[in-house]
């Protein structure tokens, strides 16, 4: 039976509920010592100086390091993961919670005890804190999208056809800094030995890890190994290789000794970057019958000091392919504050331009008499409008009928405050949902042990979402043998590389080496066996591998026989082709929410969703539901819960914490359905897989807002949305 | 956890304390060995999971940090250390406490499970098998605290039904979005339970 497809329970799930799963803070490194971050407590100005006589004295500290003492980093050019600073590199304050100091102690109370005790004098600066006094300031990015497109584009004339519209829509819709806030907080133990140093580190990236530290650090790239075999998941927060990892490696450079560096979770807030703000001018035109005829979205994103490195948050990108519009402008702008750098976070881009591009899309329908569904498809667009290309594959329209039918769309009466629970007011509201197909270089070893069993490596991770099992799953199904006889390893830079867990793009990068190790594979052991006597004259690709024999003509020999002769070795690199030239590689999805909101007392409840999916080919139905699901409560959070709240006067954000900066909770999440829809793309990757990870987080909060709104009547343009907003 | 002080109302204590333990500027002294005794050499006596423990720990040591960096159990995770997110709970004497706001020092003489000790040997306590079956997990971080949390509450009667299970798992938060296969787990666990 394949293995590809099941839904199957996680290989590491045992070593999750036993607490035997080691995260980068759990690992016993002997004589180990603890470093805790001082952060600014200004936004703007210069370090004056430091009092550091109180702290140093305190008891088992080993080392407070300051710009004064921290010596010369070097910034690695062309590795995207690696971070500028702050790096005690010099003594500017560029926002409030920057990085200052670093105390070492023997324990981790004795560090945070003279963390504390460390005294700081500034000059001050002007700050820059609001966005919206400083939008008249916004700039175009340097290197949107790494360079690899404008910030700006367009097709036909949209200005000059907006004015021809029948129905018209101008509106400015807004989302807040939120945080990733993973479980885990950031975590780096860091040891030296001699000119070699070792992290253990809680990353979406070990690759960008270890050529992040040996560029700051001047050492070659095999002198840095990256360890990571669980992280407590990332959301883009533990992508870039972030300050406090190579702090935690200069700090044990410093003591001589291996020092461990946990970052609170207050310290998170300013440590890891976070979504930035943004304000999304949207303006759409369509004719009568709802074809539409001109789309504009302008898009600001907030973002730190310019020499803290460049993030602009791509909003409009799915504005240009989503509907068959003639007349599409789309810009991006930045707006430099003083604020820590800004990052991707789950569905960077996507999550906010489609709330704001959803919700637009849904007051056309509302303007224009349609039904939120029928107005999308009479704009369907059935090649890729922006880039002149077929898609790969899109069952966009299968989403959207299955999700309709599942959530029982048609009972759905069209006037706003019409559906009623007594004096519940009940809200149905749609979205689509759309993100890129990724995929990057990949290398895989593998490895035939004497008695049959198989491992593969990779330098690639799993941040809760399956890597060990879907790999082990791929390649059961390549080399026929059961899955546990196969181990799948990862997380060590030592093994061939991966990409970074990001871009949704994991499975459709690794998978395809991992298929490649194990065909190689088989062609060794096939190799073996035509080479033993009386095989002379078979051809290799003949021969079959069935339950541990090999199989040729008039002939067989057990796999045990041909592994007397010892292990047998392989190892693949695979990567991308020119798909991305022929095709435009997307996955699709549809969102239907229900809310339920007390008119009195503005409280507003999710109370059922719908999510139909094309993810392309799902490799474990069982981790891909559970990626859904985590996706689609991540949309609740930024519909009705998260909000980074920054103090105008002070640049600090008050709410680093988990109780005030509001997540979901359980009680938060109704019952949720998801509906996969097949679609095996096999146009994009050789295993036909699209990625879930950002997806199903995409459109929910225009979902729901459209719900609130089919609720209230009240067109709530900002999430979260919040009591205050609909009373 | 009513008769244990928290770490919280410690720390208020020892704030309101600052002035006394300032006055006498022994700089020299509280760098020297024996002072880092003082503050750092805290016996306390406790049952970890079945298990005879001597810790020698701070007085502001967290049993979190006992646990994690004193007993080298990392099962019972961090997520906040302040009391909000729920990964850190354990048993303490049959309940379940957080263990970020209980100080280790109070805990002398302590019958404490953690995750590492639920299951009975290699037999899963039927909550951990429940959690894998149902994948109540993702990247598993806060999965220690949700299941130590579930035991518990099945035990005090409080998984009747798919909303009560929903209440009293608020206070463990799983930013994954595992939520309605953990309900899904809880839910068959307790069937059986
Ligand atoms: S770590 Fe104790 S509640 Fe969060
Ligand atoms: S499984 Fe990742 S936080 Fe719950």
């Amino acid at each position: 039976m394949a293995m590809i497809g099941q839904p199957l329970d996680r290989i590491d799930g045992r070593a999750k509920v036993t607490g035997a799963a080691k995260y980068a803070a759990e690992f016993r490194v002997p004589n180990a010592v603890h470093a805790v971050l001082v952060q600014s407590t200004i936004a703007a100005g210069s370090i004056t100086g430091f009092d550091l006589k109180e702290a140093s004295d305190m008891p088992g500290v080993l080392a407070i390091i300051t710009p004064n003492n921290a010596g010369k980093l070097t910034h690695p050019e062309n590795v995207p993961q690696a971070v500028a600073g702050p790096l005690l590199q010099n003594k500017d304050i560029l926002f409030n919670g920057q990085h200052v100091a670093l105390v070492v102690a023997e324990t981790l109370e004795q560090a945070q005890s003279a963390a504390s005790a460390v005294r700081l004098t500034y000059t001050r600066g002007e700050a820059a804190t609001s966005m919206d006094a400083m939008l008249g300031q916004a700039y175009p990015p340097k290197h949107f999208r790494n360079g690899a497109r404008p910030p700006d584009t367009s097709r036909g004339n949209a200005d000059e056809s907006f004015a021809t519209g029948a129905v018209k829509m101008d509106a400015t819709y807004v989302t807040p800094i939120e945080h990733h806030n993973p479980m885990e907080p950031h975590a780096t133990i860091a040891a030296w030995d001699g000119d070699r140093v070792t992290v253990w580190t809680a990353t979406q990236g070990i690759s960008g890890v270890q050529s992040t530290l040996a560029g700051q650090f001047g050492i070659d790239k095999a002198n840095v190994r990256a360890i990571c075999p669980y992280v407590g998941a990332g959301f883009g927060s533990k992508g870039n290789t972030w300050p406090p990892a190579t702090l935690a490696a200069l700090a044990a450079r410093t003591v001589r000794r291996p020092v461990k560096l946990v970052l609170s979770r207050s310290q998170m807030y300013t440590s890891n970057g976070y979504r930035p703000r943004t304000v999304q001018k949207l303006k759409i035109a369509a004719a009568a019958d709802g074809a539409l005829l001109s789309m504009r979205h302008d898009g600001f994103s907030s973002m730190s000091r310019p020499s803290l490195g460049e993030f602009a948050e791509p909003v409009a990108l799915a504005t240009e392919m989503l509907y068959a519009c003639p007349n599409v402008a789309v810009t991006h702008r930045l707006v430099a504050l003083n604020a820590a750098l800004p990052t991707y976070m789950r569905a960077p881009g996507e999550a906010s331009g489609v709330y704001a591009l959803e919700s637009a899309m849904d007051e056309m329908a509302v303007a224009l008499k349609m039904d939120p569904i029928a107005f999308r498809l009479k704009n369907y667009a059935e090649t890729d409008p922006h880039e002149n290309k077929p898609f790969a594959s899109k069952a966009l329209r299968a989403c959207y009928e299955q999700g309709a039918r599942a959530f029982g769309w048609e009972k759905r009466s069209a006037e706003p405050r019409s559906m009623r629970d007594g004096n519940i007011l009940i809200g149905w509201g749609f979205a689509t949902s759309t993100y890129p197909t990724n995929r990057m270089p990949s290398a895989v070893k593998i490895r035939m042990e004497k008695d049959a069993r198989v491992v593969l490596q990779c330098g690639t991770q799993d941040i809760g979402t399956g890597t060990y099992t879907v790999m082990t799953q791929v390649a059961a199904d390549t080399l026929g043998i059961p899955m546990h006889h196969i181990r799948f390893e990862l997380g060590d830079s030592n093994m061939p590389p991966g990409p970074v867990s990001g871009g949704s793009m994991t499975v459709a990068s690794v998978s395809p080496s991992v298929q490649a190790a194990c065909r190689a594979l088989l062609d060794k052991i096939k190799d073996r066996a035509v080479a033993q006597p009386g095989w002379g004259g078979q051809s290799r690709d003949g021969l079959q591998l069935r339950d541990g024999q090999v199989v040729g003509i008039g002939q067989q020999i057990s796999l045990a026989t041909l592994l007397e002769h010892g292990p047998i070795e392989a190892e693949a690199k695979t990567q991308p082709g020119d798909e991305k030239k022929e095709f435009s590689m997307h996955a699709f999805g549809a969102q239907f929410a229900e809310v339920r909101v007390d008119p009195d007392l503005g409280e507003i409840r999710v109370s059922r969703y719908v999510g139909a999916f094309d993810g392309g080919n799902i490799l474990n139905a069982k981790t891909a539901r559970s990626q859904l699901i985590g996706g689609i409560t991540y949309g609740i959070g930024m519909a009705l819960h998260e909000e980074t709240l920054v103090d105008q006067e002070t640049g600090r954000i008050v709410n680093t914490n988990v109780a005030e900066y509001l997540m979901p909770v359980n009680a938060d999440v109704p019952d949720i359905q998801t509906i996969i829809v097949p679609n095996d793309d096999k146009n994009s990757n050789p295993l036909g897989v699209k990625g879930i990870g950002e997806l199903p987080m995409v459109g929910v909060a225009a979902a729901i807002a459209n719900a609130v709104y089919h609720a209230t009547g009240v067109r709530v343009r900002k999430v979260p949305i919040r009591i205050e907003d609909v009373l | 956890m009513d008769e244990l002080i928290t770490r919280r109302e410690v720390m208020v204590v020892a704030a309101g304390g600052m002035a006394l333990s300032q006055a006498p500027a022994h700089g020299a002294d509280r760098a020297s060995d024996a002072s880092e005794k003082q503050t750092s050499d805290v016996p306390v006596s406790l049952r970890v999971n079945g298990r005879a423990l001597t810790l020698h720990v701070d007085q502001r040591t967290s049993l979190l940090d006992a646990l994690r960096e004193y007993a080298g159990l990392t099962g019972t995770k961090k997520g906040c250390d302040r009391g909000a997110c729920g990964a850190c709970t354990v048993h303490l004497d049959g309940r379940r406490v957080i263990s970020c706001l209980t100080l280790a020092s109070r805990c002398q003489g302590k019958d404490i499970t953690t995750i590492e000790g639920l299951a009975n040997g290699d037999q899963l306590h039927p909550v951990q098998a429940a959690f894998i079956e149902h994948d109540g997990l993702q990247c598993g971080y806060c999965t220690p605290g949700q299941i130590m949390s579930a035991a518990a509450l099945i035990k005090e009667g409080h998984a009747g039904s798919d909303p009560e299970i929903r209440e009293w798992m608020s206070g463990n938060i799983c930013r994954c979005g595992a939520y309605p296969n953990i309900i899904a787990a809880i839910r068959h666990a307790s069937r059986g339970a």
